[in-house]
Parts: C-alpha cells; structure tokens; sequence
C-alpha cells in the first residue's frame, strides 16, 4: 500500500474537521426547530430551546392539526399555486429559450436583449404594486401568486445555455423531413432537455413554494393564504391563532394553557416538511442545474 | 417599400417562432416594461382614484421629504454595506469550502456533507426568521440558554443594533454556503488534472498545489460571481431582511436597507410617494453600477462581459 504523504495527511485532518464543523453549523438551526416541535410546553418556557427535547411531547402536533382546516387550506392554497405555475412556467420558458437558441432565427438577439434588458433597469416596487392592484385587478386574486413567479429571465439564461449544447444539425433535419417549428420543439427538443427542465422545474416550484412576499402584498383574505405567508402571520401573531383554536374549541381556558412556543416550531416543521422529504432526490438535479449554468460562464 | 415588404416576409417566414415566443414577451412587458413607463410615479402625487397618469405632478417633492428626513443616507449606506460584507464573507468561505471538498476521497462522506450544507437553501425566509427568533430571543433562547450554562449573565440581543449586523451576515451566509460551493466546486472539477499530477512529480505539496494551481483557476469563476453581485450592491435582499428584523424599530439604524424601507414607506405608512422616490433612486444607481462595472470588465477581458 502507497504510504499517504505528510501533507496530505495535515490537509485529510484539517478538511474534515472544517467540514464537519460547517455541516454541523448547516443543520443545528433546523434541528432545534425540530427537537422545539416535540418539547411540552413548560420544558421550553423553563429550560429554553435545545437539539434533544428535555420533555418529550406531541401536544402541539396534535393542536395543530386539532383543526386541520386551517393549515390544509393553505396548503391547498400552494399546491395548486406551485403545481400550476411550476407547469405553464417551465413550459413558456422552454419554449421561449428554444426559440432563443435557434441560429437560423434573425431576431433572436434583439429578443435576447428584449428579455436581458428587465434584469438592468427596473420599475421598482411602487409602479409594479400600482399595476397589480389598480389596473390589472388582482388583489385576493390567485394569479397574484402565480404570475410575479412564472417567468426569470435568470432561468430562462440556463435553460438557454443547456438546449445550445443540443446540435443544431436535430432542428435542421426534422425541418427538412417538413416539421414544424412547435412541433420539433415538443417532439424532439423537450426529450432532450430533461436534466435542465428538472432544474429550472425545481427552481421555480422552490420559489413558489417558500413564497410569502406576493401573498403579503396582494392577498388580504384569510382564506387564500399560501402556506408560508400563514406561517409568517401565526408566528408574528400566535395569540391570534390561539383563539381561532381555543373558540373552535369552545371552551375559553384552553387558550391560556396552549402551547404558543412549541406550536410555533410544529407549524414550522408542518410547512417545510415536503420540501424536505423530497430534497434527496431533488438535490441532485439542483447541483446538476447550477453547473450547467457554470459551464455558460 | 421593399424594406416593408421585406418585413412582412420574415415575419410570416418566422410565424411560429414568433408566435412561441409571444407569451413571453407579452409576460415581460406587462410585468416588466410598463412597470418602467410607471415610474414617474416618483414625480407625483399618487392618489387611487386618478391613478398614475391622472395624478398631479409634483416634481421632486417625494425626493425632498426621503432625502431631508436621513433616511435614503442611512439605508443606502446599510445597502451597500451589507452587500459589500456579504460578497467577501460568503466568497470566502464558499471558495474555502469547495477547495476542502474537492480534495476529499471518500465519495460518501463527501456527499453527505454536501447535501447537509445545501439543506438551507431551501428553507425560506420565513423560517429562518422563526429559527433566529429561537435562537436569540431572551426568555428562552438558545443562546441565553447557553450563557446561562455557564453562569453568564442573559443578553437581550433584540435590543442590540449591532449584534444583527453579524447574525444578518450569519444567516445569509448560512443560506447561501451550498449554493456558493456547488457553483465553485463545479469550476475546480473543470481543471485540468494532468496539472496537478505534473505539479505533484515535480514536488509541490497539496497546499502549494492549492496556492498555485486551484485559485488562479479560480479568478474567472470568482470575477464574474464578484461583478454580478456588485451589479447589485443597491438591492437588498428584502426577504431577508424582512423577515430577521421585522418592524423592530430600535434595529433599523443599523439593519434598515432600501428595500424594506420602501416597502414600509408603501404598506405601513401609506406614502406611495416616499416609496416610489426610494425605488426610482434604487433603479437608477443599479442601472448606473451595472453598466459601471460592465464597461470596466469590458476594458479587462472581453469574454466575462456581462452583455
């Protein structure tokens, strides 16, 4: 066996320490939110927050899903705002850097430019905001949710870069075979593409999912309310929540005894929870996705 | 004449291109153009009913009142100088990160970590606003609980300006560490290994082969990541902010940037002409450092132009 050099042993010792250490760094947070979701009550108001709960307790859970209605419409209210901007967004971006990409295609770097152009010079907030509300009418609308995300020209840029490595030589013999433009597109070029529509795919969807932004600005109903925006108002405001519970409840000393703190970290948990459970398979994609926009330098 | 007809041809030669690319460009200019158009909002005095065209002008009386009152000083100078410590924080320790990563052999362990570091990046803002709020929030928090371990007087870390400049710094270091390295990492994998072997014969050790094969390597990747950054040092990351800091207001000396600013000049206080002044001068000085900074990497090195 090759004896492993001095250096390499002083180099082995210090990057898996400093590894280690940063991975630990990375997830402490996110267990002490969990470990928070199963501790009672009382052990967080007297010991504090800890990475093992010292009191081990589901209350909380089983109060926040006392009446699941209330989180199960916000979590229908983001499937559905995911699940439909994640498919007409993926598909008009594909479309769009499809075209892009087309040499024969004249105009392709004034559209180009066209798209560049919004990530230089901006409106700004206040004119943007005056658009939805006034003139497009979309206050406690769902589109309001749906469409500030749909379309980056950041994704469209990997996209881009990821279907230019697709030989041009597959557009011009279909075109000669008489196929039209759209119909080599969805034929021939979506097969093609699916390592960059998984990453653009997961990169909106992500976007959609942890949005709250667009939900604080347009959406004043309760009842639409996407998952994370609910979150965001229950954790600036448990008393609220606590009396929506407690009266759905019908009796008025529960509210006192209701674990504000530990719910707080089961909602926490209760809304990330998907995004978790399929971050290993997703994970992939993603560090594919941002290298082939790597490569494009 | 000719030319028209000319038009005319191509348009109808490119028909369903164009028509692809339809949605699209309506998308952009909808969302995006006429919100430009929208701007001299600034110059007005807003008012629902009239709308923006119908108000009266006011010329640069929403400016006066941003300027007068300290504000656009005070977030502009937390803009930039948060921007500025995030880019040289995070770079350093993305590049640092990658390095170590690279040079790991144990597939396993390599890509256990790996994952663990870009969990973050998925959890919103929200979140991490719940998670400082545990960590730091002086009755029960992580924190005081600590110091308390040892028998250290408890902090009130809300009430500390200062203290957020390094938990912002922190946390949007924490968020972007797997993102960042995957990005660097995928660049070190780019280089040609023949290098490092010739380098290893001729007797270098794997820190002199860091110093003078990997970073030099490195400069384009760093360069461009660098400039787009800077491109965008007067935009803050509103989410961020907004959620770490909220409406606290004995913070916002020192946390205050111009993003969250305008948005509570816009919901809060209901001054849409402060608000939309505050993002016209935003606009402006990215346009202005985006172009700054493309004309000099232009001078430099053609091929890392970003246009």
């Amino acid at each position: 066996m090759k004896k492993i050099p001095k250096d390499r042993k002083i180099f082995n010792a210090v990057a898996y320490v400093v590894i280690i250490i940063m991975t630990l760094l990375c997830i402490i947070p996110i267990i002490i939110v969990v470990s928070g979701s199963f501790t009672s009550e009382t052990s967080i108001l007297t010991d504090g927050f800890n990475l093992i709960p010292k009191e081990f307790s589901t209350s909380a859970y089983s109060l926040a899903f006392k009446d699941p209605m209330i989180i199960l419409r916000s979590y229908g209210v983001t499937l559905f705002v995911t699940f439909s901007g994640t498919i007409v967004g993926l598909f008009v971006t594909a479309m769009t850097s499809y075209v892009l990409t087309r040499k024969d295609f004249e105009w392709r770097n004034k559209f180009s430019f066209y798209f560049y152009f919004t990530t230089l010079f901006t409106g700004g907030l206040v004119p943007w905001y005056i658009l939805m509300i006034r003139y497009l009418h979309l206050k406690d609308n769902y589109l309001a949710l749906i469409l500030p995300l749909l379309l980056s020209v950041f994704n469209i840029l990997i996209m881009k870069s990821y279907m230019s490595s697709i030989p041009d030589a597959i557009s011009e013999s279909a075109k000669i075979d008489g196929a039209g433009d759209f119909t080599i597109f969805i034929k021939l070029i979506l097969p093609l593409s699916k390592p960059a529509l998984a990453t653009v795919g997961l990169f909106i969807a992500l976007r959609y999912w942890n949005d709250w932004y667009n939900a604080m600005l347009f959406i004043d109903n309760d009842k639409m309310y996407s998952l994370q925006y609910f979150l965001y108002k229950i954790v600036n405001n448990i008393d609220a929540y606590k009396n929506i519970i407690a009266n759905s409840g019908g009796s008025a000393n529960i509210k006192m005894n209701l674990p504000g703190e530990s719910l707080k970290m089961a909602l926490t948990v209760i809304v990330t929870g998907p995004i978790i459970l399929l971050y290993p398979f997703v994970q992939k994609y993603f560090v594919q996705g941002l290298t082939i926009g790597a490569v494009k330098g | 004449m000719m030319n028209n007809k000319g038009f005319l041809y191509k348009v109808n030669k490119n028909k369903t291109l164009l028509l692809m690319l339809l949605p699209a460009v309506i998308f952009f200019f909808v969302f995006n153009y006429l919100p430009i158009v929208g701007i001299i909002v600034a110059f007005k005095s807003y008012n629902f009913s009239q709308g923006i065209f119908g108000s009266p002008w006011i010329g640069f009386d929403n400016f006066k009142f941003f300027f007068i009152s300290g504000q656009a000083f005070i977030v502009t100078r937390n803009t930039v100088l948060y921007n500025l410590a995030f880019i040289f924080v995070n770079t350093v320790i993305q590049i640092t990160m990658a390095i170590l990563l690279s040079e790991i052999k144990n597939k396993y362990f390599k890509k256990l970590t790996q994952s663990l570091m870009f969990l973050p990046y998925f959890i919103s803002w929200v979140i991490v606003g719940v998670i400082t709020y545990n960590i730091f929030n002086f009755e029960h928090g992580t924190f005081n609980s600590l110091l308390k371990m040892f028998n250290m007087q408890a902090i009130d870390v809300y009430s500390k300006p200062i203290a957020w400049i390094f938990i912002l710094i922190l946390f949007c270091a924490w968020q972007g560490l797997g993102y960042g390295t995957v990005l660097y990492l995928a660049a070190i994998m780019g280089i040609d290994t023949e290098i490092y072997e010739a380098a290893e014969i001729d007797g270098a050790n794997i820190f002199k082969r860091i110093k003078f094969i990997t970073i030099p390597s490195l400069v384009p990747t760093i360069t461009i990541l660098t400039l787009l950054a800077v491109g965008n040092i007067f935009r803050g990351n509103f989410d961020m902010f907004y959620n770490i800091i909220g409406n606290n207001g004995t913070l916002f000396k020192a946390t205050d940037v111009i993003d969250t600013f305008t948005v509570r000049a816009l919901l809060q206080s209901n001054n849409v002409g402060m608000a939309a002044a505050a993002g016209f001068y935003q606009s402006v000085f990215c346009f202005v450092t985006i172009m700054i900074v493309n004309t000099l990497v232009k001078k430099h090195d053609e091929d890392n132009a970003l246009f």
